[in-house]
């Protein structure tokens, strides 16, 4: 595997090996040393040009605890502004001698754009809308987890639903999440207010729904998504209010929700809005375990992308 | 300068004869004289010159991507004699100086005629009217007048642009882009692309709504409207409904459009950034059908170099636009003669005569008769060869042809009585 | 092999039969031979370390996590202790890792704290020793045991660090060009070690 730019870069094999060894690195976390040797020698650049400090100190973690050396490049604000092309950030970054680029990037496909560009390996942390595959790799480990706590031998989503509740349209871990879990077979339903349905949704290998709690009594895994209130104004719904009766998972949906069914958000959370306290502190709220899952799974693909010969 | 004999040309499709060139006019073959400089176009066609009513020559202000004399450079390459250099340089061209500036620069350094646009609104700011009048009167004669790069979206400054340039039978050329529909980092055709790929989307709408309102206007001022850069089937039905009520509207159609669609963008190169975007294989059928029934009058280049820095940034964030000059009449002939859509005849008129007409050129898009300017271009019709980038006049490399096999019909190219491009020299 | 059929106290002679450039494959212990041999050892681990106390037997993957379960399993029936049996995986430890594409991991499971128990690593074959070198590497980021042995079913000799086993079921001669098969009931289906002519030096065993 050279690079990781989107969740549909993985069949169920090569995703199956990176929950199994996630498995093995969640281990490094309970032992007095936490490293392994696998990438020492081996150099990992975050190049971030969007703030995220969760996702930058996840990977972060992630190749120190192999041992890699981790250097953290913030390149916030426009390119264009600044007058540096993205074109030569990336090369001169590259020129350093660096094995892989972790970048994430507020436009879309710039990820793509920077592996045309350097022979050192590229993994996307997130660009712009698009996607944000290793956010799609732990929501997933993180579900096979909590599926296999009734079936221990559990391989496939096969015949499981998950519904994506939110901003589908602006969102990069929806689009992520669409092609990892269909691709391990499950049901995926997208519920959003019309206006926040992409273009082309009905293309999709999904279901898309504007009613949620038609769906709701169906899933086994509803995975609600980050509102941003700055979409009141681009008029995409009316007021916070409307949006959370609409689509918000209120604590009546909770108790609506099928029985062994569990929640899951990838964060931040707008508590009140597009969940209330009750339902991210519920007992089968998975988002705990959705953040102490990214070091691992990105211990997994970082050891996937850099751990063998070139 | 000797007389100049072409023997043996195809013109325009009506059977071989010979052509002679003096002081830039065309004169019997039979007066030339002794010391002639003979050009052999057996087997060629000869086409009035091309007519490109939309160029992006760039200066003044990015002498680094194209300047007057290479963007000519590259348009004598393509077989054009003329080109309307649009507003949007820096300083903006909305004033009599400005416009006269550009006119000299051509005048002095083009290897075509250069005709500057003049802006509609002041600094292309789309609230004031700029200096229509003055820049019509000044020795530049502005005729053509668009903000291309921004939409005329205010309705009543439509209307003032409209009814002002019937004084001195001006067009108001519309780049037809709601910014509410479609915002300035709208770049991509709105649609399962453009959801799939996470990019702005640019719906058909945002252009049709513009149109379907500025014809409404055009027919109110009894004025002329040109449509620039016409990318979907939904705004030439509203081209081709407008005409059947006579209203005085004219479009032109970018090669790019007539062949390339959204597909191109699915790598996220820079390359096929364009505005308008390129849009999925229906709106170019439709386009192409349209430019064939002649609901589009003209093929338009909207030649837009840029240096290479502007294009390398992330998708959303690089600049808009191609090259155009020197591969425009290759895609011509590919999508429409090729295709069967159109003959040299109707060719001819869509990329000479019919620009010439609405920018209201008196030397362009002329019959070659003697008396008349020498604008024409040797063509071969069946040479092709693979598009390569940097075999260009042009200062910039955003082709979006590279590595395609495409005609290669220009052979060469006069304008007023001067050989401005021969292949293979 | 002796004829009497009982347990050979030392395995002080190795084992004839490496022939002069046989191609076949040949079997150099069946499963009978490798029952006592596993039997022996087992004795001679808790004769060694005076009893079975702070012991603990760390296999590694794959075979040597199943021959621990074996002799943990002798270990019982003699002592009537329940031995803690661990697996101890070595891959992200080798120093061969960019040599070849990115190797898939192995389990590591650690039955009790390391630190102040004395570890058995035990493995099919002993050959270079690197894997010993990965294995000791390994366990030191685990804890400070107070002290590591090893014990192996098949030492096929050819050295490349100085590495030896404290418990041996069998030595065999090998040449380099060989490889040793060791199969095993619980993985492979049956209980045999052979000799194989091989061509492929990347079989997996360093």
């Amino acid at each position: 595997m050279r690079h990781l730019l989107s969740a549909a870069d993985l069949d169920r094999t090569q995703i199956t090996d990176i929950f199994d060894l996630a498995e093995e690195m969640a281990l490094v976390q309970g032992r007095p040393v936490k490293k392994l040797p696998a990438l020492r020698g081996r150099t990992v650049v975050n190049l971030f040009f969007e703030d995220s400090t969760r996702t930058r100190s996840s990977f972060e973690i992630a190749g120190k605890w192999l041992s890699a050396d981790v250097i953290n490049i913030s390149a916030k604000g426009s390119s264009v502004s600044k007058g540096e092309s993205l074109r030569d950030t990336v090369l001169t970054v590259a020129a350093m001698g660096v094995d892989a680029l972790v970048i994430r990037h507020h436009a879309s496909g710039a990820p793509w754009q920077a592996s045309r560009w350097i022979d050192a390996h590229v993994l996307n942390a997130g660009d712009g809308t698009h996607e944000h595959p290793t956010q799609a790799l732990l929501d997933a480990f993180t579900i096979r987890r909590h599926l296999r706590l009734s079936a221990p031998d559990l391989m496939s989503f096969e015949g499981k639903t998950v519904a994506i509740v939110g901003d589908i349209t602006h969102s990069r871990v929806a689009r992520s999440n669409v092609l990892l879990l269909t691709t391990l077979g499950a049901q995926v339903i997208l519920i959003a207010p019309p206006t926040l349905l992409p273009a082309g949704v009905d293309s999709w290998p999904v279901l898309a729904c504007t009613d949620l709690d038609e769906v709701l009594p169906h899933a086994d895994i509803v995975m609600m998504l980050r509102v941003q209130r700055e979409r009141m104004s681009g008029g995409y719904f009316p007021t916070p209010r409307e949006y959370t009766i609409g689509y918000g998972l209120t604590r009546p949906r909770l108790e609506a929700m099928k029985s062994g069914a569990a929640i899951c958000h990838p964060g931040p959370m707008n508590r009140g809005l597009e969940i209330s306290a009750d339902a991210a502190d519920a007992a089968n709220s998975l988002i705990l375990d959705q953040v102490a899952a990214g070091v691992s799974v990105r211990m997994s693909v970082l050891y996937e992308l850099l751990g063998g010969a070139e | 300068m000797t007389d100049l004999l072409i023997r043996g040309a195809d013109i325009l499709g009506n059977g071989r004869s010979d052509l002679a060139v003096r002081n830039g006019r065309f004169i019997e073959p039979a007066d030339v004289a002794a010391d002639v400089e003979r050009l052999d176009a057996d087997g060629l066609l000869a086409l009035p010159g091309l007519v490109d009513l939309h160029t992006h020559l760039r200066e003044p202000g990015r002498e680094d991507a194209e300047t007057v004399q290479s963007g000519t450079l590259a348009a004598a390459r393509g077989g054009f004699t003329a080109v309307l250099a649009m507003a949007n340089t820096t300083p903006v061209t909305d004033t009599a100086e400005a416009a006269q500036h550009v006119a000299a620069l051509g005048t002095r350094d083009g290897n075509a005629q250069v005709i500057p646009v003049g802006a509609v609104s002041k600094g292309l700011d789309g609230v004031e009217l700029a200096e229509l009048g003055l820049m019509a009167r000044s020795g530049a004669r502005v005729r053509v007048f668009s903000d291309d790069g921004h939409c005329i979206s205010d309705a009543r400054l439509m209307r003032r642009a409209l009814e002002y340039v019937r004084a001195f039978d001006g067009v108001i050329a519309q780049h037809a882009q709601d910014p509410q529909l479609a915002t300035v980092s709208a770049c991509c055709h709105e649609g399962e692309i453009s959801g799939k790929l996470g990019l702005p989307g640019w719906p058909a709408a945002a252009e049709a709504s513009v149109v379907a309102r500025d014809v409404q206007i055009a027919e109110l001022t009894r004025s002329r409207l040109h449509v620039c850069h016409v990318s979907c089937a939904e705004t030439v039905d509203v081209i081709r409904w407008a005409k059947q009520r006579n209203i005085n509207v004219t479009a032109e159609v970018a090669p790019h459009h007539l062949m390339l669609t959204t597909i191109e963008v699915l790598g996220y190169d820079p390359t096929y950034k364009v505005n308008p975007p390129l849009r999925p294989s229906e709106h170019v059928e439709a386009v192409r059908e349209a430019l064939a029934d002649g609901t589009i009058d003209a093929v338009a280049t909207d030649h837009a170099p840029h240096a290479r820095h502007d294009k390398e940034h992330a998708f959303a964030e690089a600049a808009f636009g191609m090259l155009g000059l020197e591969t425009a009449l290759a895609v011509v002939v590919e999508a429409m003669i090729n295709s069967g859509l159109l003959d040299w005849r109707q060719l001819a008129k869509r990329m000479s005569i019919m620009p010439a007409h609405i920018a209201r050129l008196a030397d362009q898009g002329r019959p070659m008769a003697v008396g008349e300017t020498a604008n024409l271009v040797l063509v071969d019709p069946d040479a092709r060869r693979v598009v390569d980038r940097n075999d260009t006049a042009s200062l910039s490399r955003n082709n979006p042809w590279h590595g395609r096999e495409l005609p290669d019909p220009v052979v060469a190219t006069i304008w007023a009585g001067r050989v401005t491009y021969r292949k293979g020299q | 092999m002796s004829s009497t059929g009982a347990p050979q106290a030392m395995p002080d002679e190795p084992t004839p039969g490496v022939g002069t450039g046989s191609v076949d494959s040949r079997v150099v212990l069946d499963a009978d031979q490798i029952a006592r041999v596993c039997a022996r050892m087992a004795h001679q681990i808790l004769e060694a370390n005076r009893g079975a106390q702070d012991l603990v037997l760390m296999g590694i993957p794959t075979r040597g996590v199943a021959l621990a379960h074996r002799l943990a399993t002798v270990m019982d029936e003699v002592e009537g202790v329940d031995l803690p049996v661990g697996a101890l995986d070595v891959t992200m430890y080798r120093d061969d890792l960019r040599r070849q594409p990115t190797r898939p991991v192995g389990h590591t499971h650690l039955p009790v704290e390391v630190d102040g128990s004395t570890v058995v690593l035990v493995d099919d074959v002993l050959y270079t020793g690197r894997t010993v070198r990965a294995a000791l590497d390994a366990l030191g980021d685990l804890g400070r045991p107070r002290a590591v042995q090893l014990a192996v079913l098949v030492d096929r000799g050819h050295r490349e660090l100085p590495i030896h086993a404290d418990h041996v079921g069998k030595y065999i001669p090998t040449r380099t060009g060989e490889h040793v098969g060791v199969k095993l009931v619980e993985i492979d289906g049956i209980d045999q070690v052979s000799i194989e002519p091989s061509g492929d030096p990347f079989r997996g065993e360093i």
